[in-house]
């Protein structure tokens, strides 16, 4: 394959999922030229091969994360597993995301203002409505008009929600007992065909790998953006953004790709779209005399502020069946609790449609088989139920994503280092989670409990903070538009531009910011 | 392609279910093809008689019609060359061990005996390597091979109460049913109107 550098190119994009793909495309698609820098490689062929990866022991990984080329430090006090949280390849994350969205609700725009914690946002929800809505459209977003607590809005989703599951049926009638409202959730998974994808068909391995393609990746933003005219160079891996003498414009990115060559991809617009870590490092990774701290950095805020949601769940066993792990989505949540001020971090609880073990996979494990592998199965599925719930992590500059110079990758580049931890005031609203949790399985009458909270919590996988955005260029990276305040053709899309992470998972709002850059770039290229 | 299930007196017949096929997933050529189960690069009759013995060890008793759900779904299933070489070797050696220790092929012991030649070889223990020792390798391309396709399937699922496990597409009402058989309504869960 040729991965040469593109003339002329108005616009490089780095990173081909969600973030790069919606920019690219939508830019493509006004003539401007568009090239696309993966580091990553495309995953084609059938899918179901990553579904056997998946659920076959022995096999790897299905998206190849975690060799020398990803290769990490995690030095804060919690552990951060940094290659499971994210994919590298044409789609990124969202081949292996689950394919949960939600808008973030207004009080996660102003939590300065409201509550004095965190920061405001430079924009609001009413900025961010109509995009949300086209960010819905871009994704394929399967919801309905049932959420009492969710933000306003003006038109339906393009898709009809899930219908509920029986899981959620058991649980409907105890939290009406106790007044908690259960209502349905966006998914960017096709309930019926959308987009040239089909509907789902219920593999049920949503997270990893959805073979059907129903649920939404990013490939269909890269093909989209192939289809208007970008180029996209996967396997191409940026390692430093130049800038021009006067420090005031990026000229171009250097990349490898895995013939050993190293490669300058000039440009007019860079748009930076690699994530909320892999940001970082290329702009650390990209210092200079002029930018000794890193390229955008003068604000020292890049890195800073690392966030992610954590995860509080219980769950156990009732003594009827569940019918879980027939699908591996979730088609009810609870946002009653999300804007309480006590505590101030926003919650969200989920109803699993996934708790307890797959009959599958316990299969391969097993350590017998015939009828006494299949009594063991038959004991251990079908009675299980759960409830998740994500909290929020409000920004702290001692959570950041920085680089270790003593340990390199397989380029011999620095490689990231993670540093974060769980403070108490975000144990405090796992708690909280898992008070209403055991609320509702007492309720139920469950039994065989197990409680994840603030001693045993881990990530969700959704990577913010890092270059937030702001109006004051001292305490920013990125404006309003997402641009960088220090370099005039530097833009950055993604969850690392968030001030505040919320509790709703972030990929939509991503959207909705990067439709958001498209606008403001296509009018800068004007 | 029979999409439905048959269930008679407790028996599950594994000739009556839907899981993706070579044949589903137009990745094969048909009967007469060269990638087909029964076309040049078939395997051997010893291996899938083999394979068919070890089936009946692995599946549980109430599993009827092993020997064509194993040609069809294990032996003849879709994968890359350099896998099925790996079964039919793998399953090559089992035989081999079999006349070595019981003097017979592995098809030919009664089912207890190659239960038990199993289990003596460490395969009920063993991580499945693909490129591993004796038992790990029997563990992934013989045993772990099986129990993928059964219970991926309706009719594994079935008899451990899923009839749309992981890995199967068997659609969106499932998960919303009360029950296995589909007799009782499907539940109104909570009053989401799509």
């Amino acid at each position: 394959m040729d991965r040469t550098p593109v003339s002329d190119a108005d616009v490089c994009v780095v990173g081909a999922g969600p973030a790069g793909g919606i920019v690219a495309h939508r830019l493509a698609e006004s003539g401007a030229s568009v090239v696309v820098l993966e580091a990553g490689p495309r995953f084609d062929g059938d899918r179901r091969e990553q579904l056997e990866q998946h659920i076959r022991p022995g096999l790897g990984g299905p998206w190849e994360m975690g060799g020398p080329r990803d290769a990490f430090s995690s030095t804060g006090d919690s552990f951060y597993p940094l290659n499971a949280a994210r994919v590298k390849g044409v789609g990124g994350s969202t081949l292996h995301w689950q394919g949960m969205v939600m808008r973030l609700h207004e009080r996660d725009f102003e939590l300065d203002s409201r509550h004095g914690v965190g920061a405001d946002w430079p924009v609001g929800y009413d900025d961010l409505r109509p995009y949300y809505a086209a960010a819905e459209r871009e994704l394929g977003v399967a919801g309905a008009a049932d959420n009492p607590y969710a933000p306003p809005r003006e038109e339906p989703h393009p898709l009809p929600a899930f219908r509920p599951s029986h899981s959620d049926s058991i649980f409907a009638a105890a939290c009406e007992r106790l007044g908690i409202d259960m209502h349905s959730v966006g998914n960017a998974r096709n309930s019926e065909p959308y987009d040239g994808r089909s509907s789902c068909v219920g593999y049920g391995t949503c997270k990893p790998v959805c073979p059907s393609g129903a649920k939404y990746t990013a490939e269909s933003h890269i093909e989209k953006a192939e289809a208007a005219g970008a180029r996209v160079i996967d396997r191409a891996r940026v390692r430093r953004l130049e800038h021009d003498e006067t420090g005031e414009r990026v000229v171009a990115a250097a990349y490898t790709t895995p013939d050993g060559e190293t490669h300058r991809q000039e440009a007019t617009q860079f748009v930076l779209a690699c994530g909320g870590v892999e940001n970082v490092r290329l702009l650390l990774l990209s210092d200079s005399d002029r930018y000794p701290d890193g390229l955008a950095n003068s604000s020292g805020a890049v890195g800073r502020y690392f966030m992610d949601h954590l995860f509080a769940g219980v769950g156990g066993r009732l003594d009827r069946p569940t019918r879980q792990n027939h699908v591996g989505f979730n088609t009810s949540e609870c946002h009653q609790f999300y804007d309480d001020a006590e505590p101030v971090n926003g919650l969200k609880l989920e109803f699993l449609n996934y708790a307890g073990p797959s009959p599958v996979i316990d299969a391969l494990h097993a350590d017998t088989w015939g009828d006494d592998l299949r009594d063991q199965l038959a004991e251990g599925y079908g009675t299980h139920v759960a409830m998740g719930a994500l909290v929020e992590q409000l920004p702290r500059e001692d959570n950041y994503v920085g680089l270790d110079r003593e340990t390199t990758d397989d380029l011999g580049d620095p490689v990231p280092e993670i540093h974060w931890s769980v403070d108490e005031q975000t144990e405090a609203a796992l708690s909280r989670a898992n008070e209403i949790q055991t609320r509702v399985l007492d309720e139920l009458g469950v039994e065989d409990r197990w409680t994840v909270g603030p001693d045993e919590t881990g990530p969700a996988y959704h990577h913010m903070g890092t270059t937030r955005m702001g109006d004051d260029p001292d305490e920013s990276v990125v404006d309003a538009d997402c641009r960088a305040h220090d370099l005039d053709n530097l833009w950055i899309s993604g969850s690392s531009v968030f001030p505040t992470g919320g509790a709703m998972n972030p990929t939509l709002t991503i959207a909705a910011l990067s439709v958001r850059l498209a606008e403001s770039l296509r009018a800068a290229l004007e | 392609m029979l999409a439905g299930l048959g269930v008679t007196g407790g028996a599950v017949s594994l000739t009556r279910f839907d899981p993706p096929t070579a044949e589903s997933t137009g990745e094969r050529g048909d009967s007469s093809g060269e990638d087909g189960a029964d076309g040049d690069d078939a395997p051997p009759t010893a291996v899938r008689e083999t394979m068919v013995a070890a089936g009946e060890v692995v599946f549980p008793s109430a599993a009827e019609g092993v020997s064509e759900f194993v040609e069809t779904y294990v032996v003849g299933r879709a994968r890359d060359d350099a896998r099925r070489d790996a079964m039919v070797d793998a399953a090559t050696e089992l035989d081999d061990v079999a006349r070595d220790w019981e003097g017979a092929a592995f098809a030919d012991l009664p089912a207890g005996d190659r239960d038990r030649l199993l289990r003596e070889l460490g395969v009920d223990t063993a991580d499945p390597v693909q490129d591993g020792t004796l038992s790990e390798r029997l563990r992934f391309h013989v045993v772990n091979e099986l129990l993928y396709a059964f219970y991926a399937s309706p009719t594994g699922g079935r008899l451990v109460g899923i009839e749309n496990p992981i890995g199967h597409p068997g659609g969106t009402e499932s998960y919303r049913r009360a029950t296995m058989d589909g007799t009782e309504p499907i539940d109104s869960g909570g009053d989401s109107d799509g």
